[in-house]
């Protein structure tokens, strides 16, 4: 959501927060616990553990970020509405009813729930900037898969807390919710959410390894999420711009980290456009995932902890 | 904006600098003239000019150690401006008209709304979302022993400076906005001065309101620590302020015109600029709950401040 991210732009306590509280309940400095079976699930399951535990403690932030970004929500489907009443009854805009456009929104916002990236750019940066990634180069851990599984013990927690609001909400808006036109569409959907927020991790990673040349990268974090914002399909589904416009777009990462899943649900991808948008969005997250390590280490011949 | 890796330094220097100037003012008024401490040489809006343009020059030295990102933020609330505006140019391909608002009108909203929204953000954002640090860390100490009015002094202490450049790119655009919207007949003839008068002195008024409201929910932090979350939560609610009144009806509208006034905010100005007929009667309404949103935050405030107990350190 636009004002969570913008949020961070001036709040600076809460990753500062939590990269103090990662001295004490990371799971590099807590005694280490005897392993007896398959040592590396389990050390990353500790560490899924406690970032569960970990993003408890914003249970109520996340709460009101949910409710609080129902309001906009509202407001567009608001918007739309007055809009197709004025183009009379049976509106089309684009290949849209009214139904599928609400539809279309509340996806989003679904989709955004399981895949968005939290906070998580900007905590890998400052714990570039900070030094903290010193431990990690010394211990057996691998910092990628590390911050992958804060990031999914983000998603689940962010999941819980925000399922219920936003199932009611849905629950009020049921009558112009529509359901995938068959199952192949919904299992596509799944793997498609799953690749989205693999892209959105790997993205938003590559992206915070500039902290290793840049002082400061949150504009540079800005500025991307600007453009994936806009072609991603947050503000409005991609299909209602002009033709060439579109086709150009579908070449570019950003409708694969939000707008393809929810066209899959929705039945607008389907058939060969189906199977060739996957592999477009396979791609990206090879692509994304590549440029991820290959920053990280150009990073490491840079970095030198200063004081750490 | 200050920097977010180092909050510390500048946000204590400031504090450093209006004590620094405020004891200076005061013990030269008592120590010179000991027995007329009832006139006071300088009058308080003197002094609280004094120490304002203080504050000022506190902030434009930390802009400028940072140049570049100060910069780069304007280049990012710039896109961020583009793309609401793209938001509503994909709108129009698509439609003439939501309600009685046509597509030159909507961008002159638009700019009103990121007008208002820009020098909100220059002058109180980042104070009110520093509150519940101050409330946190118990820094708010130091500014409540300060011989100045305390929310005077938390609300006014650091000046986004890169704001006041995006709010002139958003008068640019409400300028050519107006052109266009003219050029196509939308709106019959161009506000004469009264109206752009009034469209100054409205979005005053409606930056007033965001400041009561966020500085309210700001308050919040005297009774839960975390209390952030919910400051930002705000921040949604400049969605709705740049969206034309009339797409809404029924509850949605009504808690957002009389309980937060989020649908008046920009749209009443814009109103007084493009669809002067109306303009009179919802001018009237946004003064009255501009007064009545200053009162209860003021309300509130002093209501939070008494629960204040500083923090353990």
């Amino acid at each position: 959501m636009l004002a969570n991210k913008f949020a961070n732009k001036f709040l600076t306590a809460l990753c500062v927060d939590q990269s103090d509280r990662s001295d004490s309940s990371d799971p590099c400095n807590s005694p280490a616990p005897r392993y007896t079976s398959s040592p590396i699930v389990k050390k990353y399951w500790h560490v899924l553990n406690i970032g569960i535990q970990n993003n408890l403690t914003y249970r109520f932030n996340f709460l009101a970020r949910t409710l609080f970004g129902l309001i906009p929500l509202v407001a567009v489907i608001y918007v739309w509405r007055t809009i197709f009443e004025g183009k009379g009854p049976d509106a089309i805009v684009g290949t849209y009813t009214l139904s599928q456009m609400i539809s279309y929104y509340l996806l989003v916002t679904i989709v955004d729930a399981l895949t968005a990236v939290n906070e998580d750019d900007w905590q890998i940066a400052a714990d570039i900037k900070d030094g903290n990634i010193s431990q990690f180069l010394l211990k057996p851990i691998d910092y990628l898969v590390y911050r992958l599984c804060l990031f999914f013990s983000g998603r689940v927690t962010y999941i819980a807390v925000t399922a219920i609001p936003l199932a009611l909400f849905i629950l009020c808006l049921r009558k112009y919710f529509v359901l995938p036109p068959n199952w192949t569409a919904l299992g596509c959907f799944f793997i498609s959410v799953i690749m989205t927020a693999a892209l959105q991790f790997f993205t938003s990673y590559a992206m915070a390894m500039l902290a290793f040349w840049v002082l400061e990268v949150s504009t540079f974090i800005f500025i991307l999420f600007a453009f994936e914002y806009i072609a991603s399909g947050h503000l409005f589904p991609l299909d209602i711009l002009p033709k060439g416009l579109q086709q150009v777009l579908f070449y570019t990462p950003f409708p694969y980290q939000l707008f393809f899943p929810v066209s899959i649900y929705m039945g607008k991808s389907a058939g060969s456009d189906l199977v060739r948008g996957l592999i477009i969005q396979a791609f990206w997250v090879v692509f994304s995932y590549a440029i991820a390590r290959f920053a990280w280490n150009r990073g490491i011949k840079k970095y030198s902890a200063v004081g750490g | 904006m200050m920097n977010p890796n180092s909050p510390e330094a500048p946000k204590s220097s400031v504090s450093d600098h209006a004590s620094r100037i405020t004891h200076h003012a005061t013990p030269s008024s008592s120590i010179n003239t000991p027995h007329s401490t009832l006139d006071t040489p300088h009058s308080p809006l003197t002094r609280y000019l004094g120490i304002y343009s203080a504050l000022w020059k506190n902030s434009v030295t930390r802009e400028m150690i940072f140049k570049s990102n100060f910069l780069l933020w304007i280049v990012v609330e710039l896109l961020w401006f583009g793309l609401q505006l793209s938001f509503i140019g994909v709108l129009y391909l698509h439609t003439d008209h939501i309600g009685s608002w046509t597509k030159w009108q909507v961008v002159m909203l638009i700019g009103a709304s990121s007008f208002i929204q820009q020098l909100y953000q220059a002058f109180f954002l980042i104070n009110c979302t520093n509150l519940s640090e101050l409330v946190r860390t118990g820094k708010l100490d130091f500014l409540l022993l300060l011989p100045v009015n305390t929310r005077f002094v938390v609300s006014l202490r650091q000046v986004d400076l890169g704001a006041f450049v995006n709010a002139t790119f958003a008068l640019a655009t409400m300028a050519y906005a107006l052109h266009m919207a003219h050029v196509t007949g939308e709106i019959s003839a161009l506000p004469n001065l009264l109206q752009i008068f009034g469209f100054f002195v409205l979005c005053i008024v409606g930056i007033v309101i965001h400041y009561s409201l966020m500085f309210l929910l700001a308050s919040i932090s005297f009774w839960t620590v975390r209390a952030q979350g919910i400051v930002w939560g705000y921040y949604n609610l400049f969605n709705i302020a740049r969206m034309p009144d009339e797409a809404f009806r029924g509850a949605f509208k009504a808690i957002f015109t009389f309980a937060i006034p989020m649908l008046l905010v920009s749209n009443v100005p814009a109103r007084v600029l493009v669809k002067p007929a109306t303009s009179l009667k919802w001018s009237l309404l946004l003064l009255g709950m501009s007064v009545l949103c200053f009162a209860v935050s003021e309300w509130g405030w002093r209501a939070s401040l008494r629960r204040y107990t500083s923090a353990s350190s």
